[in-house]
């Protein structure tokens, strides 16, 4: 599925991932906490391709392609998806619309023909009264006035649509209360099956409570340092990062 | 990204080609003589003659105004030429079968066929090919509704006292510089009268076309809505490519007598110029309506062409709770220039008005929103709502308001909403992960700015709108 090879990449000149590797195998859902500054936003804005990220060294494969020499919307199109840590609005924009181009795109990419609008309103209300998003908010703009649970319920909802292979959470659990982290928790599981990968990027255990992953990564200064199962997470509550941060130094 | 940007932006005018039909054409030069000209080759009345002998002496006396936030080198008026017509004209076709086939072929490769027009969208063509209307269809079906719908050289011919009586009634001859040169030299345009207590059946469109070199062209539209009636009017506009800059001055007018409603749409995409703003056309019109008793002028507008735009769709509110309101959105891409917005003139008590206009603004182009609101001192108990929003694309494009308010009422409401923002990196990033390549992310940002302006447009006319938007900017971001 996605295999990073001694992955280098700085922003504005500084370097902020230092020869990070991880392989994510079909149907498998990695975590990577690790502390404020790591590079943990930075990896899932490389892997998606967002303008202002300077890739040095390294390889990335995903599904047998280079990764990094396709425009972000290829990637995108190939079954990559990043969900935001704050996502941004579109005013004006009906989130149905935006819903329906999205999928059209993704669709035409796999040589599927586009839905018919009915079709496509039928699935895009029943899904989202899976992630618990009232239905008034397709006919709104965006995101546009959306709080922060919303947003994020908003995020599941585009991912549960567009069927990626990948899917990347950047820090989706930040602002959640228990309840909306429950929702999203829920859609995540929904969703996972044998041919989808997950990477969870968290700075907090708690997500990890509800998304059970097969592995825990611990990033610190720009690569992983430690590597474990789900009880790693645990460790961590426990004991902090400085340890590790201690250790690699 | 930016790479991919730049290219878009260069993206040729779609519209840009030329048709090659034989015109009978003035030399350039504008004196008396050129206006007897005009009005004897139209077979004029007397009274016609003299009002535009009128207005040109008035001209004379004027200068052309500076006061826009454009920039353009001086207009020699003297080398424009201000009669053409299509030769094939001088037998008018009865109908489309008749037309020349190459101005059907120009319309089809601008995707609004003719015949499609007309049989989907039910829809009365005046069509205007340079100077003289070459067609007019569903004519009959108008006129059993006593509805009037004709070119106004034929307005003056069979219905001279109607034309009398309310031709310069809201634009005066001598009411500005390019106002006074269109009543001198107005080649042709449409004429509307809808009777009492009639709803027009259908929409009245009518497509613009300028197609001969230095040709200016000067429309004159004149719509008259008697009491309680309604009708609904289209105008669109493209133009071939070229290389010399061409002057257009349009003076429209509008009468909505006690309790009617006019409804006034525009989509203008004239050739805008090429990148390094060579070409294109100017663009200088006055358009006006006045209303009386309870009576309402809408006025729509989606101006995405044009080198220099100075237009200003105005609405005088004479009558007691009369409504005027203006929606329009303004593009502006490369080198183009556009100062545009509205006059809401509340005369009447309780008059009513509302101002909705978004600017955008890409490439290194500028765009003004200047707007007039006037509360008289009789107009007790008036409102006007404005809502000014600009979008910018990239970081080398302007966007200006100029708001003017005067209040001579103190029970009159007035209320000023402005805002300015750009299409972000986060936004173009979002849609780019959601599969959106930059173009149609781009195309969509901007028709959702447009989403309130677009809501006011006829539906057939709203679609070209959003077409006409992304063929004047996709993608273009910086």
């Amino acid at each position: 599925m996605l295999r990073i090879d001694n992955l280098h990449a700085s922003v504005e000149d500084k370097q902020i991932l230092k020869g990070l590797s991880l392989e994510v195998k079909p149907g498998e859902v990695h975590a990577i906490m690790g502390p404020n500054g790591a590079g943990k936003s930075t990896l899932g804005n490389v892997l998606s391709g967002r303008d202002g990220y300077e890739v040095g060294e390294g390889v990335v494969e995903f599904n047998g392609k280079n990764l990094l020499e396709l425009e972000v919307e290829e990637r995108a199109r190939e079954g990559l998806f990043l969900a935001f840590q704050y996502p941004v609005e579109i005013p004006g924009v009906s989130n149905m619309e935006f819903l329906k181009v999205s999928v059209d795109a993704v669709r035409k990419h796999k040589g599927l023909p586009e839905l018919s609008s009915v079709e496509f309103m039928k699935l895009a209300r029943a899904t989202s009264q899976k992630v618990k998003l009232d239905q008034a908010f397709l006919k709104r703009g965006v995101n546009e006035g959306f709080s922060g649970g919303e947003k994020k319920r908003n995020e599941i909802l585009q991912m549960m649509l567009l069927e990626p292979s990948l899917c990347i959470l950047d820090e989706t659990d930040s602002g959640l209360d228990i309840d909306a982290l429950q929702t999203v928790a829920d859609g995540v599981n929904a969703m996972r099956n044998e041919d989808r990968s997950f990477i969870v990027v968290t700075h907090y255990q708690r997500l990890l409570d509800y998304i059970v992953p097969d592995y825990v990564h611990v990033l610190a200064d720009g690569k992983i340092v430690k590597s474990g199962d789900k009880s790693l997470a645990k460790e961590l509550e426990a004991k902090g990062y400085g340890w590790l941060e201690g250790g690699v130094a | 990204m930016s790479e991919q940007v730049e290219h878009l932006i260069r993206k040729e005018y779609a519209a840009g080609f030329h048709t090659a039909i034989e015109s009978e054409t003035l030399p350039p030069g504008l004196n008396e003589d050129v206006v007897r000209f005009i009005s004897a080759k139209k077979d004029e009345p007397e009274w016609m003659l003299e009002w535009r002998l009128q207005a040109f002496r008035a001209w004379q006396e004027m200068e052309e105004p500076d006061w826009a936030h454009v920039n353009y080198p001086p207009v020699d008026y003297q080398s424009i030429s201000y009669y053409s017509a299509p030769k094939s004209m001088d037998d008018r076709p009865k109908s489309l079968d008749e037309v020349d086939p190459e101005l059907l072929a120009t319309y089809e490769k601008l995707g609004i066929p003719l015949h499609e027009q007309e049989m989907l969208a039910g829809v009365a063509m005046d069509v205007v090919f340079d100077s003289v209307s070459v067609v007019t269809t569903f004519r009959e079906k108008l006129s059993e509704a006593g509805v009037i719908f004709c070119s106004i050289s034929e307005a003056i011919e069979k219905y001279p006292e109607l034309v009398k009586k309310y031709l310069g009634s809201v634009v005066p001859q001598k009411d500005n510089y390019f106002a006074a040169l269109n009543s001198a030299v107005f080649s042709d345009g449409s004429f509307v009268y809808i009777p009492k207590g009639v709803r027009c059946p259908m929409e009245l469109s009518t497509y613009f076309r300028i197609n001969e070199q230095n040709t200016g062209q000067f429309e004159r539209t004149l719509i008259v809505a008697e009491e309680g009636s309604h009708v609904s009017y289209l105008e669109g506009c493209t133009a071939p490519m070229r290389d010399e800059n061409q002057l257009h001055a349009a003076v429209v007018e509008l009468v909505a007598c006690d309790r009617a409603e006019i409804k006034y749409s525009t989509v203008q995409n004239w050739y805008p110029g090429d990148a390094e703003g060579k070409g294109g056309i100017y663009n200088f019109v006055t358009k006006r309506g006045v209303c009386h008793e309870s009576a309402k002028i809408s006025w729509t507008q989606v101006e995405t062409g044009s080198a220099v735009t100075w237009k200003y769709p105005s609405c005088v509110l004479r009558g007691d709770n009369s409504v005027g309101e203006f929606y329009s959105v303004a593009l502006t891409n490369n080198m183009q220039q556009a100062d545009t917005g509205t006059k809401m003139i509340h005369i009447g008590k309780n008059t009513r008005s509302t101002i909705i206009a978004k600017g955008i603004s890409a490439g290194r182009s500028d765009s003004s929103y200047r707007g007039l609101v006037r509360m008289n001192p009789g107009a007790d108990g008036a409102r006007n709502f404005t809502q000014c929003d600009s979008l910018l694309i990239g970081d080398q494009c302007g966007a200006h308001t100029f708001p003017y308010i005067e209040s001579k009422n103190p029970s009159a409401v007035i209320e000023h909403e402005a805002t300015t923002s750009k299409v972000s990196d986060d936004q173009m990033f979002l849609c780019a992960q959601r599969g959106l390549d930059p173009e149609k992310a781009v195309s969509m940002i901007v028709n959702g700015f447009c989403r309130d302006v677009f809501k006011e447009l006829p539906m057939e006319f709203a679609v070209e709108a959003g077409k006409l938007l992304e063929v004047s900017l996709e993608g273009s971001v910086g």
